[in-house]
């Protein structure tokens, strides 16, 4: 197509290779750093272990209580996404298929809540969540649930967002058809619309998902010693008077991988909602 | 969009234009309509409910709370602690106070970071997605490497960067030193004047795939028409890059730059796993800085104040942004 000239070429060939150093750089620390002996990380950088082990992962349950920590983070991030992607498509059903008083009113305010820094609101949901054990003893500090609820509340932006555009490209012939058919609107959407919005919803729940799976500042708040997730219980092995390095990057891979491999692999999926707001 | 279109597609009967109906058909369509303006709202409220719960609920006491002479020691009852009206307001914003000079300073850091990330980020997602556009073997695998930053959850990503920058067993002082020897010793990155760098660098890492993603997808929507006109006319890809490339994505940059500034400027993750719970001075931004004046110090009325200080900040510097950059796409 068009004829490249030398100059163009180099440019393109030295950016791509840069950012390419740029990128795997820490990615490269972190693989090979794992599969180090302690006394290797300690006695100065190298880039290859010259013994590889593969001690660091086994080691790294026993150090901290990566186990604990592990689970408390998939019990609360399959919860909260679970949960966030119904409360999601219930609103954007109810955004989708009807015009009703204060509908633009939610979508704005929805989406000015991306704008709020945590920060703004950690102390007083604190506190709110103070109140609410003493006045029902339902105890939300400390506990996998509090985590659970405050999170909820983050994917919904995006999640609303993508699934209202995903049901408009639905043809409303098949909720007069399936109207015709004396379905209700419970009906309708679990019958209709969710098999057709399948594709958006695994993107929306991976989405979700690693937002709670990442989460530090309100994990670092709200949980205790047996409720810590891992975003914040990978920092204990920092804190320790023996910082075992090689333990925390094997931690940081086993924690990583599945879900970066899972982003990967949906990439187009999750991508196309948050690229199409802003080319449309 | 048309009243009458709408309540065709919800169901709801048209209201103008039924007073000739029968008594008792308009009863039942009545009762029916009702329900059905009701039902939107039924599928809502979860969302609404957590909403207000999580985000308008605490933003309401935080305001409160920001006018409370508030410590540990009322936490129970907080909203019982004497109120301070705009007294903190007063002691946050006073320059000459150890806690108003210390919060400027890390405005003025964050304000720095944010700038110098944003600009950063967007320059290498544009030369990413620039060089990428008509490459034909390789394309999707670097693609998919580019990504890997942003796909990795913060605290695996930053802690990574947090072991290569250590003094004395990091990649970096390896790199730089023992490799390549362009410092004479080992530098301490963590501290210090250095840990601001530090910042940025990771920052950077993290926040350009997000650029390189936008605009690749922005590129796209380029029709290649436009590339093969311009190149019959004889352009070369410097002249296309600079007359066609550029320009289309500019819409794309509206919200690009917003939303990198925003993410960059209230960030607390990056220098809270980096530096391990407190930062040094010169690389404190402002969301530690109101954490550390919040929960280390358990002055929760001056943190509050911090923090609807910050919110009022961002909401005024979207609002001018915004209104500034529609001006200038309506006059374009």
């Amino acid at each position: 197509m068009t004829h490249e000239t030398l100059g163009y070429r180099v440019f393109r060939r030295a950016t791509l290779s840069l950012l390419t150093l740029f990128v795997c750089a820490p990615l490269v620390v972190m693989v090979t750093t794992a599969v180090k002996p302690l006394d290797q990380v300690q006695s100065g950088f190298r880039w290859l272990p010259t013994e590889p082990t593969l001690r660091p992962f086994v080691d790294m349950w026993s150090t901290v209580p990566l186990a604990r920590y592990f689970v408390n983070s998939v019990v609360v991030a399959v919860i909260s996404t679970v949960l966030s992607v119904t409360v999601a498509v219930l609103a954007a059903y109810a955004v989708s298929r009807w015009r009703f008083p204060g509908r633009e009113t939610f979508r704005l305010a929805v989406l000015s809540t991306q704008m709020f820094p945590g920060i703004l609101f950690l102390l007083p949901l604190f506190l709110l969540f103070v109140m609410v054990d003493r006045g029902t003893g339902l105890t939300l500090v400390g506990t996998r649930t509090g985590l659970v609820i405050t999170y909820l509340t983050f994917a919904l932006p995006y999640a609303i967002w993508m699934l209202v555009s995903y049901f408009e490209t639905i043809p409303r012939g098949l909720d007069d058809a399936a109207k015709v058919d004396g379905c209700g609107p419970l009906r309708l959407l679990v019958s209709v619309l969710l098999p057709a919005a399948r594709p958006v919803i695994v993107a929306v729940s991976i989405f979700s998902f690693m937002l709670a799976w990442g989460e530090v500042l309100f994990a670092s708040v709200l949980t205790s010693e047996q409720t810590r997730t891992v975003s914040v219980g990978l920092q204990s092995y920092a804190s320790e008077a023996n910082v075992y390095w090689n333990q925390v990057m094997a931690a940081s891979l086993v924690v990583s991988a599945p879900i970066v491999v899972a982003f990967l692999l949906l990439q187009r999926h999750i991508t196309a909602g948050m690229t199409a707001g802003a080319v449309k | 969009m048309s009243i009458s279109a709408d309540s065709a597609r919800s169901g709801v009967p048209a209201a103008p234009g039924t007073g000739d109906r029968p008594a008792g058909v308009h009863g039942r369509a009545g009762r029916a309509r009702k329900r059905h303006r009701r039902t939107p709202y039924l599928f809502l409220l979860p969302a609404l409910a957590l909403e207000l719960f999580v985000h308008f609920g605490p933003m309401l006491a935080g305001l409160v709370m920001s006018c409370l002479k508030l410590t540990q020691y009322q936490l129970a009852q907080w909203w019982a602690a004497p109120w301070a009206g705009l007294g903190n307001y007063r002691v946050v914003l006073d320059l000459d106070q150890p806690v108003g000079a210390s919060l400027f300073k890390s405005f003025l850091i964050t304000a720095a970071v944010t700038v110098i990330v944003v600009a950063t980020a967007w320059t290498l997602g544009v030369a990413g997605a620039v060089s990428l556009q008509r490459m034909k073997r390789g394309r999707g695998m670097l693609r998919t490497l580019f990504l890997v930053p942003y796909a990795l959850p913060v605290f695996a990503a930053v802690i990574t960067w947090r072991f290569l920058l250590q003094r004395d067993n990091g990649m970096l002082n390896h790199v730089l030193v023992d490799q390549l020897g362009l410092l004479p010793g080992n530098a301490f990155y963590l501290i210090g004047p250095n840990s601001f760098w530090s910042l940025c660098v990771v920052e950077i890492w993290r926040e350009w795939p997000f650029a390189f993603l936008m605009i690749m997808a922005a590129l796209q929507s380029i029709p290649d028409e436009l590339y093969e006109a311009s190149s019959m006319d004889g352009a070369g890809p410097w002249r296309q890059l600079r007359r066609i490339t550029l320009p289309m994505i500019a819409p794309v940059n509206q919200v690009l730059i917003l939303v990198l500034a925003l993410r960059t400027f209230r960030d607390f993750e990056t220098p809270y796993v980096l530096f391990g719970g407190s930062a040094p001075d010169q690389a404190r931004l402002i969301s530690l800085e109101i954490y550390q004046n919040s929960f280390l110090t358990f002055n929760f009325g001056l943190g509050s104040a911090m923090s609807v200080l910050l919110l009022l900040f961002l909401m005024l510097v979207t609002g001018g942004y915004l209104a500034v950059t529609r001006r200038r796409t309506l006059d374009a």
